[in-house]
């Protein structure tokens, strides 16, 4: 093991430990590759997540599987490399059914954490809306499957006193999923179960009563020291009244909560107004097109069939269309009514609700109404979005610095704690 | 914790659910509390390994139990008429049991009978060149109370073709021992040498020198080495290794003796798969056989210490037990799930040793190779591929079946010779392999001038493509698809993909979610909703997939797809829209048919 090998990555060379793998080689000295399935207990390595793909002499390989050998030629960081890693945690998202604002693992979790770092906004991949049930049946354990990315971890290393298995892939395919033996379960000791919580990248194990221990905002990815204002560009240029770009407003189904946030620059907007006109909008209460638009900002995904009508129109009326808020890039909490029948959902607010008339029997309909879509939708998966701004809501300096940039053409940078949406 | 008498019994976990899945027509619950407690796994371990395989059933799946083929061959013959005379026969829709359990209809994907279709399995019992009338007769038979085997037989061999009698290998006069007995001269270092020498590559597709892999092994010490032959045979339009395990058996048995003779190996499998369920009595009668001449089993042939054991493993329908990690996997009892290749099989393989993979015809080529001698062999065929290949036809022609070609023969010509109708398209090499197009009608079949994988995907323009590759000769573990100008070239595609998103095994992300996904595109396109943006998404989406998956499925489930966008591009442009704005997949109507429906069905409840 004292074999000393040298190796090559993305052109520089470095003297290293032979036979030790190339995620742990690389951090060793300062090079990092991303990891969700592996961790440094596991042998063999799972090789299941793929998103430590890296070329290693011209072949894509994962390198959580590669032990490094002499002359080994190794490409980390090449654009293609950085953008097909990207693409597999944009596909996890789309895969799943993740929402980070209601997730209890938020802060602890590695897929968050990953995504944030790789600069994620949006998946480039369209939602597959998979049907997968929440299992409350384990006496402790609840396997929230929306959010199982199949890494396998809790498959191979969670095992009873007398080594049987307590999870299982069962299925194959899409249809895959990780299935719970109850009976196994319970012989599981508490910190086992916790065990299986931690080791879990992902929010889908969560031990009953234990889930809220680490206060959110103490938790292993939140930043400590919170207090910087991030920085504005405060010079507004005095243009023409010709001259002024076009913008319009809207939320869809929204709860106008990123319209309140784009308010809170306060009298800022006295210097946004010098160089912006606002056409359709709750702010004037246009209620009508009445000018081609550069930019509209559309709050809200689409739940109904008016929000597809007002998202088509904005489509046709504005250049550039930005989605901002959760709501409008995946859905954002409307859209937690997808995982829920809507028959179930209207039966609910209607009928069988607490608030309704005993003997209520009609569910509001009428050609004046919008109807309810079976899903509420992202606004990209209707119409053509050209840029997203996340967040819940987006911080408004934030808001305004994107506009602005887009619409003057200038390149910007984000600071992080800009960038930390929850 | 495994102990070694634990490890050794999960690998009869397959037999044990075989035997119940026939007697019962299901595994039920408590059978599965029995097993599990019988094998000490935990019950949903066992059910993780029930449900990965597409023949194990959880519910009565009828005392006759039909598998009808849906592979893209059936469907262009007479797959629908036939699959609405079972169903009209039957009184129950494709995927159902009759109430009172007699019958169970499936769809399955290819059964290895692409030259007989439409066919179907009957408990295992195979019905090829189905018609309405037929289906009808078989039924009422069967209701009538006649046995399955006396309404059925082996499927034909269908040889069409082979080379003059002294350069043929396969197909010509086969008596048994003759290739073994030439081991009385031969000690283990020579006979890998001769396989050396013969540049016997693996014949499943992937093409591995053979005598390589058999030095491998033998350099790796271990107190048990296996062989292990992949009867697999699961790539769409396959079937030539169903002809040889039914015509010569025993080529392959002797095949299986030679290797384990060459690494030092005591016993062996096959892994046949569920689909010939047929040819397993045939196998094992002639095990029994060549036991009784001394062809198998201690000190065979009077060699000392050359003992070698073989026995039949049933696989149960999944397409990725055919890559050789997932297969010693699914032999020992687990979930048929590739590995990481950490180790290759050569180094730890079945129950962690030292452990030989091959396909029936390279084992089945070995015998034949010292039979008729080194130098002869290599006089046939061409410099880098010598020998013949066995080919496996069908579609549309008017002979399919099997044809043992000699390598360097020119596509053009083999198209001639198997009369193919008016050929526009070709799919090599199976469902992973690639199309092809009247441009590439020159080239030869062979193993000349090949190219590094990645780069017949780097070419943007079909014109470019056929001068660069125009030299580059063809390989095809045997698979071979040809189809005529008006036939559907997206249905084709769309074929291709549902058949690899419901054989992934589902462990990594980029084959389980990648393919769904491409999946939509192509039914995107099919339904004229899609744009350039689209194309260009399947581009960079299948290169994703192949770079990040984990095994050879998903590296090569877009091959046809990107092939064919490549060389058939009118076919794709003609069927796109140039509305970049509105997303047209995005069916408003469709998306409040769920509300009006609820609306409505509430509103008239209650009348």
């Amino acid at each position: 093991m004292n074999n000393s090998v040298k190796i090559r990555i993305d052109g520089k060379d470095y003297q290293v430990q032979g036979g030790k793998n190339l995620v742990d080689t690389a951090k060793e000295h300062g090079i990092y590759i991303p990891t969700l399935c592996h961790f440094h207990e596991v042998n063999p390595p799972l090789g299941t997540c793929r998103i430590c793909t890296v070329k290693v002499d011209g072949k894509t390989t994962t390198s959580c599987t590669t032990k490094v050998y002499e002359g080994m030629e190794v490409e980390i960081n090449t654009e293609e490399l950085i953008d097909i890693r990207k693409a597999i945690i944009e596909m996890l998202f789309s895969e799943g059914n993740h929402f980070c604002p209601t997730c209890e693992k938020s802060g602890n979790c590695d897929m968050q954490n990953l995504a944030y770092d790789m600069g994620l906004t949006t998946s480039r991949f369209p939602k597959v809306f998979s049907n997968k049930a929440v299992d409350f049946n384990a006496e402790r354990i609840i396997m929230e499957r929306n959010r199982c990315i199949l890494c396998k971890r809790c498959v191979e290393e969670i095992k009873t006193e007398d080594g049987q298995n307590v999870f299982s892939f069962v299925n194959r395919g899409v249809k895959t999923h990780v299935h719970i033996d109850y009976e196994q379960e319970q012989k599981l000791s508490d910190s086992d179960a916790l065990r299986a919580m931690n080791l879990c990248p992902v929010g889908t194990i969560l031990v009953k009563g234990m889930i809220y221990e680490q206060p959110f905002g103490e938790r292993k990815y939140d930043l400590l020291g919170k207090t910087k204002k991030s920085p504005t560009n405060g010079n507004g240029t005095c243009i023409n009244e010709k001259e002024k770009f076009i913008v319009a407003t809207t939320s869809l189904a929204g709860c106008f909560g990123c319209h309140m946030s784009l308010l809170d620059i306060d009298t800022d907007i006295i210097d946004v107004l010098e160089i912006v006109e606002f056409n359709k909008s709750p702010l004037t209460d246009i209620k009508n097109f009445s000018k081609r638009c550069h930019v509209g900002l559309v709050e809200g995904g689409c739940a109904n069939s008016e929000n597809v009508e007002v998202l088509k129109e904005f489509r046709k009326k504005c250049d550039i269309l930005i989605g901002f808020g959760e709501c409008a890039l995946m859905g954002g909490i409307p859209a937690m009514r997808n995982f829920v029948p809507l028959k179930e959902c209207l039966e609910e607010a209607y009928i069988n609700g607490m608030t309704s008339e005993i003997g209520a029997n009609i569910i509001p309909n009428h050609e004046d109404i919008p109807k309810l879509l079976n899903n509420v939708y992202p606004c990209s998966e209707i119409v053509k979005i050209d840029h997203f701004i996340p967040g819940c809501p987006p911080n408004a300096n934030h808001i305004w610095k994107v506009v602005k940039s887009i619409l003057l053409g200038k390149e910007f940078s984000i600071a992080h704690d800009e960038f930390k949406y929850d | 914790m495994d102990t070694i008498k634990d490890t050794m019994h999960k690998t009869l976990l397959m037999k044990v659910l075989w035997d119940i899945q026939k007697k019962r027509r299901y595994i039920s619950r408590d059978d599965m509390t029995k097993i599990a407690h019988e094998f000490n796994i935990s019950r949903m371990e066992l059910e993780g390994v029930i449900s990965f395989y597409h023949f194990y059933h959880r519910k009565h799946a009828g005392k006759y139990t039909i598998y009808l083929n849906n592979s893209i061959i059936s469907k262009h013959k007479d797959y629908d008429l036939v699959k609405k005379a079972f169903e009209n026969e039957l009184g129950i829709s494709i995927g159902n049991v009759t109430d009172d359990q007699m019958f169970g209809l499936f769809e399955t994907p290819c059964i290895g009978l692409s030259d007989q279709e439409t066919s179907a399995l009957i408990n295992f019992n195979a019905f090829t060149d189905l018609t309405p009338i037929k289906v009808k007769k078989i039924i009422t038979k069967l209701k009538q109370g006649e046995s399955i085997q006396s309404i059925s037989k082996i499927p034909k061999n269908n040889i069409q073709y082979t080379p003059d009698d002294d350069k043929t290998v396969f197909f010509k006069k086969y008596i048994p021992g003759t290739g073994l007995k030439k081991l009385k001269k031969m000690n283990a270092d020579q006979v890998i040498d001769l396989v050396k020498k013969s540049k016997l590559t693996g014949r499943g597709g992937a093409f591995f020198p053979t005598g390589m892999k058999w030095e491998f092994c033998k350099k790796n010490k271990a107190d048990q080495k296996y062989i292990i032959c992949n009867a697999d045979e699961g790539e769409p339009g396959t079937f030539k290794d169903r002809v040889l395990m039914s015509k010569f058996p025993g080529l392959l048995l002797e095949g299986m003796a030679m290797a384990a003779y060459a690494v030092g190996a005591t016993k062996g499998a096959i892994y046949l798969r569920a689909e010939y369920f047929y040819l397993k009595d045939k196998i094992e009668q002639r095990i029994i056989d060549f036991k009784e001449k001394g062809f198998l089993g201690k000190n065979i042939l009077g060699i000392e210490n050359f003992d070698f054991d073989i026995y039949v493993h049933m696989g149960a329908g999944a397409y990725v037990c055919g890559e050789e990690t997932a297969l010693i996997h699914s032999m020992e009892g687990k979930r048929g799930e590739p590995s990481t290749k950490e180790y290759f099989p050569v180094e730890k393989g079945f129950l962690g040793k030292p452990t030989i993979v091959n396909n029936v015809e390279t084992l089945c080529a070995v015998p034949r190779i010292l039979e008729m001698g080194l130098e002869k062999y290599l006089s046939i065929g061409t410099e880098a591929t010598p020998g013949t290949k066995l080919l496996s036809v069908s579609g549309d022609c008017k002979k399919p079946g099997i044809y043992e070609i000699e390598w360097g023969i020119k596509l053009q010509e083999f198209l001639h010779l198997i009369d193919a109708k008016n050929p526009n398209f070709v799919l090599f090499n199976g469902f992973s392999g690639e199309c092809l197009s009247p441009n590439d009608f020159d080239r030869e079949i062979s193993g000349e001038n090949l190219l590094a994988e990645h780069i017949q995907f780097e070419f943007n323009d079909p014109i470019e493509y056929s001068q660069k590759m125009s030299a580059v000769g063809l390989r095809s573990g045997g698979s071979f698809m040809v189809f005529h100008k008006d036939r559907d070239l997206l249905e084709i595609l769309k074929n291709i993909n549902d058949f690899f998103v419901a054989e992934s095994c589902g462990i990594c992300v980029p084959c389980r979610t990648g393919n769904f996904l491409l999946n939509k595109k192509i039914q995107k396109i099919i339904n004229c909703h899609a744009d350039t943006k689209d194309i260009n998404d399947i581009k960079e989406w299948s290169t994703i997939i192949k770079q990040s998956s984990r095994c050879g499925l998903g590296k090569s489930s877009s091959n046809c797809l990107l092939t064919a966008m490549l060389k058939f591009p009118e076919t794709f442009q003609e069927k796109l829209t140039c509305n970049r704005d509105i997303n047209n997949a995005f069916n408003l109507n469709k998306a409040v048919e769920n509300y009006e429906e609820i609306v409505n069905e509430i509103e008239t409840t209650y009348e």
